[in-house]
Order: structure tokens, then C-alpha cells, then sequence
């Protein structure tokens, strides 16, 4: 990472470019966690304007509750969304807004990087490595039928469309982050024509970057070294579900969701989040712990290009933690969210001056 | 319920032994004797594997020799790898049939194969014998340093159907189907098949993993076989996890967990994932069992192809299936005499092999063990 600071100039600190980004707070601790990302990004001077939108579901046309027109405008005109926590009510007849989103906008790979952030003590202290999962179909895909009663048929949908625009998306990622290597998490020895041709638009897609390594691991595999030596892995692309797992696993080895932040680049834009829960328990108590979404904005500044931004309100974060003064009580600490945003923005100022 | 009433009959029969290492399904009333005479070799069908597979055998022979163990192995070499070589499956499945144990090391599967097959060689033999469930025990072993400790969990996976249907198509070119079959049949017999093995081993709590909330009618169907068999064993807890939330939990809480009863992938998922937390595939042991018959193999499925011939590998995986198997067969003096030996050698420290970190060879080990044997 600090390669790519040092080729960015600091030229960008002084654009007057003034970019929109939509927020969706989301629901529980959504609106603090959102509201202190917000405070420290005016501490940092990006030039970013927030667009605010409310995704509380509406009554369309068609008589279905789904997203209000306003919020996909808002994302569709700026490109770029930051999301926090979205409560998927069970059962009240209407789609995960989550997926909704995802739907709207097609995006097609998920990343998350996964580090362990010093200062935080878990079991393991090596871990850097990325997840990208595909996103839009796979085990995912939605078809299930009962064929007679009692037995169910679901099907894995997997097109060389999808897996190639993924694994072109992982060789992009990876050499852009100055990753050096791309590992393609499969189970074609069981999945032989599924798996098979995941993997096919995989290899195609090494020889487009020969400057990014290649290798091919079962998903078995990768679970049983993940947790022995997570250092040998570096960028993970694979199909939906493993995606899944692998990254919650992933998350599981730094500290839970709470630290891992999240991006979903799309075709019409991307759109990042924090993936916890939206703890509902704490929420307008001053308690939560924004780093997961803080994290992800600085993942969506880099997106965006603005680099030098990003670096400084990500060191502000892993020195706020590694000094453990101002934790947060997921982190074993005392501290409140507000206390914890402070300190962070103290450290932002005194980079940015 | 004709399942449920005679394993109930098998429970209260075999109280008085001592439960702790034997599993449900004990085979048939073959081995109900409580001693074999010492002349009277058990027969036991053997599948070397491929891979480190024959080394780890041999390691295993020498030490049954060694502590004169009156077991017979009849030997196939088995292998999709290699299928000039390979013993036809019929033949095999027969022995296994016949003679209801086997030890077997693993096989490897390829990619693809040449003519076309979709179903691996492994699939062949569990829906041929119908070994529907893998149980994998997960426990630290002493001596054997890892970033958690004391990790105790039974993995039983159904392996038959779910995502291993090999059923798969291209409906038009780059759009491939792959079907994930889920029957309540199915289903319900690894539900009862869990909460049996819980009640028999004296757990306390069976854990369902699914993702029924994407999968709905699949994995739905799954969940739901798992609740309707739960309520007939009140005594055990039961509890279902999504399996994603379930790997998270693995790697920062695994002492949360007891049983897990899972669909086939996801039991392949967290055999492995949890076999990494107490020192990988080569100390983790397995079996297979069908209502008649049972396969004890490695638990976690690796075939270390890249350590072939070198002399390296683990044997401390296939030596517990081993000690399983004796168990089994109702030998549980030789089990236990072998099972004294591996602890002894493990908690001295200083025979251990490469991926433990030590530098002691296969058959350096396997000497070890057998001087140990007391």
C-alpha cells in the first residue's frame, strides 16, 4: 500500500474538485457510526459532499414494497455509495434490501480485505489478505424448485460472462494494490463443469497479467491453511458462496466484522458498507464502533482516487486502535464512539495541517 | 421409526461397554464378543490412496505387526489417477461389504476427467456402499502446539447428495447448470443419525449449519428434517447456525461448538477449516459409515501428492483411523496399547514431523510409535 502512496502526488490534496457521494446510514447503530465517518472526513478536508438518502422501503407503482426512487437516482448520478448497516426485516414480504441493491446496481464483486489491525490481539497477527467473491450468481442464483415432495433441486448458475468479468476485476485489483498474487478458490474435482469453467475464465485471465502470480486451490485446501499460515494467501477470487464463507472466516481470523470493511463495485457504480449487524441493542448509545464503515469509506476514496486522503484517515484509524487508549467496548475498551471519532479526528488534523 | 426403536435397542445393549470411542452402526453382531481368539485373524479391507496414502499404510502395518494385532488386510489399490493400475470398483466395494471395515487412505480427484465422467471415483464407492455419513472428531492432541487449544467437535456430514450430485449441464455454451439435490429422506437420516451419535458419546449439544436463508427450499428442507428429528431427542440441545457465521465462529470461538450436523459441503467446509485449528490433515481421523459397513479414513481429505516418496508425511492421522478401527472390531486392548504409544510420542516433543514442525521422518515416527507400544 505505501507504494502507491508514494506515487501519488500530493497534488490531489488541494483539488478544489468537490465529489458527491451518497450515504445510507442504515438502521441501528447506522446513523452514529455514519455520522462520526462523516465528522472525520470533514476533519481530513476530502473534498467530498454527502448526499444523505433514506432506503426505508416504499410502496412503488407496481403495489411492491421496494427502495424509493430517490435513493437509485441519487446513486446512479454519483457512481459512488457509502452504506451502513441495513436491517432485513424476516418475513414481511419483501425482498433483503441488501440484495435489492446489489440488483439495482449490478455489482458484481464484493471485496474485502482483511488485515490484522496491531493493536487488537488475536490468535493470529499475519493476516493481509483480500477476498473478492462473485456477487451475482452461483449458488445465489435464487432457482429452486421441489421436484416431488420431499426432494429439492437448487441450482448453481455459473455463465463465463460472470466468472470472466470477476477474475478480469481480480487481476485489475491486484495489480492496481500492488498485490502480487491472485488465487482462484475452487472445487472443480467435484463440481467438474461448474467449477470447471469458473476456473477456465480464471486462467484467461492470468495470461492478460503476467505480472500478477497465479495459483489454483480447492476451497478445502484454503480452509485448512487459511487457519494453519493465512500469510500464504494474498487476493482470493472465487465463486458466490465460497465467497461468502471465506470471507466471514477471513473476518473471523482479525476480529470479526466489525474491523472488516466491505466494497461492491458494480457496472453502474460502486457501493461500499460495513457488513455487521445493526445491533440494536446499543444503537443510540454511544457505544458502536465505526471502524468497519470508516474502513470502508477509505476503501471507497481509494476507489475514487483520492489516495493521500485515504493513507492519512487509515493510519489515523490503525494508530487510534494500536494505541488501544480509546477502544471501543467490542474491542475490550471503554471507550465511547464519540470519544474514539475524537481521537481519530486529532490525529487527522494534525496530519492534514 | 423402526431406525429409531432398534438403535435404542443397540444403545441399551452396549451400555456396559465403554462407550467413549465406539460410534453408532457397530457393525454387525459379528464382533459382539468381547474377545477374539488370538488365532482368529479379523478380516479388513485396505485402500492405500493416493498420494502419501501407501507410505502411511505401511506405517500403520508396521505397527499393527509390531503390536501383533490380529488383523488381515486385503489390499486394493484404488486410484481415478491412476486407472490401469486401479482395482475395479466392484471388487472393492465387495470386499468392503464383506468383510464391513475398511481403512482406507485418500483418493485423489481430478479436475476433469477424459471420458466425460462428472462423478469421482470417491462418489462412486460412498453411493455404492451408501456410506452416507462422515463423522470427523476434532480434537487437539497433546503435544501438538496450535494457536487454539483444547478444541473438541464432531463433525458429521452427509455425504451422498447436496452439492456432490454430479449433476451438471451447459445449457447453451458458458452457461453451465449445476444442480444441488436435497432429499428429507436424506436429510432426516443424518439428523437422526447426529443426535444418535450425540446421545451414544454422551454430548450434549447438536448443531444444524446451513444457509437456509439464501437457499431456502434446499437448505430450508435440510433445516427443517434437522428440527422435526431434534424434538424427538429433548434432552440434546439443538441449535442451527448459518454456515458462514459458522467459520467465523470456528476461527475465534471453536469451543462453542459440540456436534455439528452438516449438508455435504459445508461439511467439507468445517473438516477442514476445523482440522487446520488443531494441527491440519495429517492428525485428524475419519469414518464413514453406511447402515452395514464402515470406512475410517483421514478426516480431512488431502492426498499431500506433493510429498510423495520423500519420506515426510504424517502418519498420525491414519494411525488413529487405525486405532478407530481396532476399536470397532472390538480390540480395544491393542487399540488402546496403540493409542498410549502415538500420545507418548506426540507429548515427548521429539520425534515430530514436518508439518508439526519437527524434523523426524515418516518411518522415524512410525519406529518411534512402535517402540513405545508397551
Amino acid at each position: 500500500m505505501s507504494d502507491i502512496l508514494s506515487k501519488i502526488s500530493g497534488a490531489r490534496l488541494y483539488s478544489s474538485q468537490l465529489h458527491k457521494c451518497t450515504l445510507i446510514p442504515g438502521d441501528g447503530i447506522g446513523p452514529e457510526i455514519s455520522a462520526a465517518v462523516q465528522k472525520i472526513f470533514e476533519a481530513a478536508k476530502v473534498p467530498i459532499e454527502w448526499e444523505s438518502v433514506d432506503v426505508t422501503p416504499v410502496r412503488g407503482p407496481d403495489g411492491k414494497f421496494g427502495i424509493p426512487q430517490a435513493a437509485i437516482d441519487s446513486i446512479n448520478k454519483n457512481k459512488i455509495g457509502l452504506k451502513g448497516p441495513l436491517m432485513t426485516p424476516i418475513g414481511k414480504g419483501h425482498r433483503s434490501l441488501n440484495l435489492a441493491l446489489r440488483k439495482e446496481f449490478n455489482l458484481y464483486a464484493n471485496v474485502r480485505p482483511c488485515r490484522s489491525l496491531e493493536g487488537y490481539k488475536t490468535l493470529y497477527d499475519n493476516v493481509d489478505v483480500v477476498t473478492i467473491r462473485e456477487n451475482t450468481e452461483g449458488e445465489y442464483s435464487g432457482i429452486e424448485h421441489e421436484i416431488v415432495e420431499g426432494v429439492v433441486q437448487s441450482i448453481k448458475l455459473i455463465t463465463e460472462e460472470a466468472s470472466s468479468r470477476v477474475a478480469d476485476f481480480a487481476f485489475e485489483y491486484a495489480q492496481s494494490n500492488n498485490r502480487k498474487k491472485v488465487t482462484a478458490v475452487h472445487k472443480a474435482n467435484i463440481m467438474r463443469m461448474s467449477d470447471g469453467l469458473f476456473l477456465r475464465c480464471c486462467r484467461e485471465a492470468a495470461q492478460k497479467y503476467p505480472s500478477v502470480k497465479f495459483e489454483e486451490r480447492y476451497l478445502d485446501t484454503v480452509c485448512l491453511n487459511m487457519v494453519q499460515d493465512p500469510s500464504q494467501y494474498d487476493v482470493l477470487v472465487m465463486p458466490n458462496l465460497y465467497g461468502d464463507i471465506l470471507s466471514d472466516m477471513c473476518a473471523g481470523l482479525v476480529g470479526g466484522l466489525g474491523l472488516t470493511p466491505s466494497g461492491n463495485i458494480g457496472l453502474n457504480g460502486a457501493l461500499f458498507e460495513s457488513v455487521h449487524g445493526t445491533a440494536p441493542d446499543i444503537a443510540g448509545q454511544d457505544k458502536a464502533n465505526p471502524t468497519a464503515l470508516l474502513l470502508s469509506a477509505v476503501m471507497m476514496l481509494k476507489h475514487m482516487g483520492l489516495n493521500s486522503h485515504a493513507k492519512i484517515i487509515e493510519n489515523a484509524a490503525y494508530e487510534t486502535i494500536k494505541e488501544a487508549k480509546y477502544l471501543t467496548g467490542d474491542l475490550g475498551g471503554s471507550a465511547k464512539c464519540s470519544e474514539y471519532t475524537n481521537e481519530i479526528c486529532k490525529r487527522v488534523t494534525a496530519q492534514t495541517k | 421409526m423402526a431406525l429409531l426403536a432398534r438403535n435404542i435397542c443397540r444403545v441399551f445393549n452396549q451400555a456396559p461397554l465403554k462407550s467413549s470411542a465406539r460410534s453408532i452402526h457397530v457393525g454387525a453382531t459379528r464382533f459382539a464378543e468381547t474377545d477374539v481368539e488370538p488365532d482368529q485373524k479379523l478380516k479388513c479391507t485396505l485402500i492405500p490412496g493416493d498420494g502419501v496414502g501407501p507410505e502411511l499404510v505401511v506405517s500403520v502395518q508396521n505397527v499393527f505387526k509390531a503390536a501383533n494385532v490380529p488383523v488381515e488386510f486385503e489390499p486394493y489399490f484404488l486410484s481415478e489417477v491412476n486407472p490401469t493400475l486401479s482395482a475395479p470398483l466392484e471388487q472393492v466395494s465387495n470386499s468392503i461389504a464383506r468383510n464391513k471395515v475398511c481403512l482406507k487412505g485418500i483418493l485423489a480427484t481430478p479436475d476433469h476427467s477424459h471420458t466425460g465422467e462428472l462423478q469421482t471415483l470417491n462418489m462412486k464407492l460412498r453411493k455404492e456402499l451408501d456410506l452416507y455419513s462422515n463423522v470427523v472428531h476434532v480434537k487437539s492432541l497433546p503435544g501438538i502446539k496450535s494457536r487454539h487449544q483444547n478444541v473438541d467437535c464432531v463433525i458429521i456430514r452427509e455425504q451422498t447428495e447436496g452439492e456432490y450430485s454430479a449433476l451438471e449441464h451447459e445449457s447453451v455454451p458458458g452457461v453451465v447448470e449445476c444442480l444441488k439435490i436435497v432429499t428429507a429422506k436424506k436429510s432426516q437420516r443424518i439428523a437422526k443419525f447426529a443426535f444418535d451419535y450425540a446421545v451414544k458419546n454422551g454430548r450434549k449439544k447438536v448443531t444444524c449449519v446451513h444457509k437456509a436463508n439464501i437457499m431456502k427450499l434446499g437448505d430450508g428442507l435440510f433445516l427443517r428434517s434437522c428440527s422435526e428429528i431434534a424434538k424427538l431427542y429433548p434432552r440434546i440441545q439443538f441449535e442451527t447456525m448459518i454456515v458462514d457465521n459458522c467459520t467465523m465462529q470456528m476461527v475465534s470461538n471453536p469451543h462453542q461448538f459440540d456436534v455439528m450436523v452438516t449438508p455435504n459441503l459445508y461439511g467439507n467446509i468445517v473438516d477442514n477449516l476445523a482440522s487446520g485449528l488443531v494441527g491440519g490433515a495429517g492428525v485428524v481421523a475419519g469414518a464413514s459409515y453406511s447402515p452395514e459397513c464402515v470406512v475410517f479414513e483421514p478426516g480431512a481429505r488431502h492426498t499431500y501428492s506433493e510429498a510423495v516418496g520423500k519420506n515426510v508425511a504424517n502418519p498420525t492421522a491414519m494411525i488413529l483411523c487405525s486405532v478407530k478401527l481396532l476399536n470397532h472390531l472390538n480390540l480395544r486392548r491393542h487399540a488402546e496399547q496403540i493409542r498410549d504409544a502415538l500420545n507418548r510420542v506426540l507429548n515427548d516433543g521429539k520425534h515430530l514431523t514436518k508439518d508439526l514442525g519437527g524434523q523426524t521422518s515418516t518411518t522415524e515416527f512410525t519406529h518411534a510409535v512402535i517402540n513405545n507400544l508397551r
